[in-house]
C-alpha cells in the first residue's frame, strides 16, 4: 500500500519534472521558461520527496524530507524573483505575444529603485543599457 | 501560541503513552489534543489559535488545490504545439503591508504556475507579476486579489472569537 503510494508520487514527480524540461525548450522567452522551470520542478521535487517519505516511513527520513520541501519551497520563488528581476535590467526582450508590460518606464535606471506611481521614462531611454 | 505549544506536549504525550514514534500517530496525537482543547475552549483567555489553525488548514488545501489546476495548465500549454498563452507583466495594488505578508504573497504567486512575481516597488504599495494566461488583466487581478490575498491575509488578521 505505501510501496504503491510511493510508486505513484515518484511517477508523478518525474512526470512533471518531465514537462518542466520540455517546457524550458518550447517557450518563447526568459519568463514563460522560468514559469516552466521553477513552478513544475517545484512540484517535481515535492512529490519525488513525498515518495521517498512513504517508502521509508521512518521518522528521521520524513523529517528531512519536510525541511527539504520547505526549503526548496521558499528558496525557489527567491531565484526565480532575482533572475527576473536582472533580466529585467539586462534587457531581456519579452516575448512578442506579451500584450503589455506594466514595468516599463517604472524603473529609475541608475538607482534601480521602483517607483510605482510616476512614470520615469525620461531616465529610461529606450535601447540604452547603462550597467 | 501557548495553546500551540500545549498542542505539541499532549502530542508528544499521547506519542510517549502509546509508544509508537511515528509521523502518523505524532500528527494523529496532535489531532486528539487539539480536539480536546478545542472542547475545554472557555476554559481558556480567547484566543484566535482555533480560528488561525482552522484557516490555515483550508488555505492549505485551497492552494494545493489552485498549485495542481494551475500545473495542468501549464503542461497542457507546455504540451499542445501552438502557444495559446497571453502573458502581460501586470502591476498589482497590495493590501498586504508588513514585509512578512508582501513576502508570503510574492512566494505563493511564484509557486502557483503561470504567475510569477518579477519585483515589489520601492514604497512597498505595488507589486509587479509576470502572468502567462492574461487575456484578461483585470481578470487575473481580481483573482489574486479576491481569492489569494484576501484568503492569506484573512488567516492571522482576523480578531479572535
Amino acid at each position: 500500500m505505501a510501496q504503491d503510494l510511493s510508486a505513484w508520487l515518484i511517477f508523478f514527480g518525474a512526470l512533471f519534472m518531465f514537462i518542466a524540461a520540455l517546457g524550458v525548450a518550447r517557450m518563447p522567452d526568459l519568463f514563460t521558461r522560468m514559469h516552466s522551470s521553477t513552478k513544475s520542478a517545484t512540484l517535481g521535487v515535492g512529490l519525488i520527496m513525498l515518495g521517498a517519505a512513504f517508502h521509508f516511513g521512518e521518522i528521521g527520513m520524513t523529517m528531512r524530507v519536510i525541511a527539504i520541501i520547505v526549503f526548496v519551497f521558499l528558496t525557489a520563488p527567491v531565484a526565480a524573483h532575482m533572475l527576473g528581476r536582472a533580466a529585467y535590467f539586462a534587457g531581456v526582450p519579452l516575448w512578442e505575444g506579451t500584450l503589455s508590460d506594466a514595468l516599463r518606464g517604472h524603473y529609475d535606471r541608475r538607482t534601480h529603485r521602483l517607483i510605482s506611481d510616476e512614470k520615469v521614462e525620461e531616465n529610461f531611454p529606450e535601447g540604452d543599457i547603462a550597467v | 501560541m501557548s495553546l500551540f505549544l500545549t498542542n505539541i506536549l499532549l502530542a508528544l504525550l499521547w506519542v510517549s503513552l502509546s509508544g509508537n514514534f511515528s509521523p502518523a500517530n505524532l500528527l494523529f496525537g496532535y489531532l486528539i489534543g487539539y480536539l480536546a482543547l478545542f472542547l475545554s475552549r472557555r476554559a481558556f483567555a480567547p484566543s484566535n489559535y482555533f480560528g488561525v489553525v482552522e484557516r490555515l488548514v483550508r488555505f492549505v488545501f485551497f492552494f494545493v488545490w489552485e498549485l495542481i489546476l494551475a500545473n495542468l495548465r501549464v503542461a497542457y500549454e507546455v504540451l499542445t504545439p501552438r502557444h495559446n498563452m497571453h502573458p502581460r507583466v501586470i502591476a498589482l495594488p497590495l493590501q498586504a503591508r508588513t514585509d512578512f505578508e508582501i513576502s508570503a504573497l510574492a512566494i505563493l504567486i511564484s509557486l502557483t504556475p503561470g504567475t510569477l512575481s518579477l519585483d515589489v516597488s520601492a514604497d512597498k504599495k505595488v507589486l509587479y507579476i509576470h502572468a502567462m494566461f492574461a487575456e484578461d488583466e483585470e481578470a487575473v487581478r481580481k483573482d489574486i486579489q479576491n481569492n489569494l490575498e484576501a484568503r492569506l491575509l484573512a488567516i492571522w488578521r482576523q480578531p479572535p472569537s
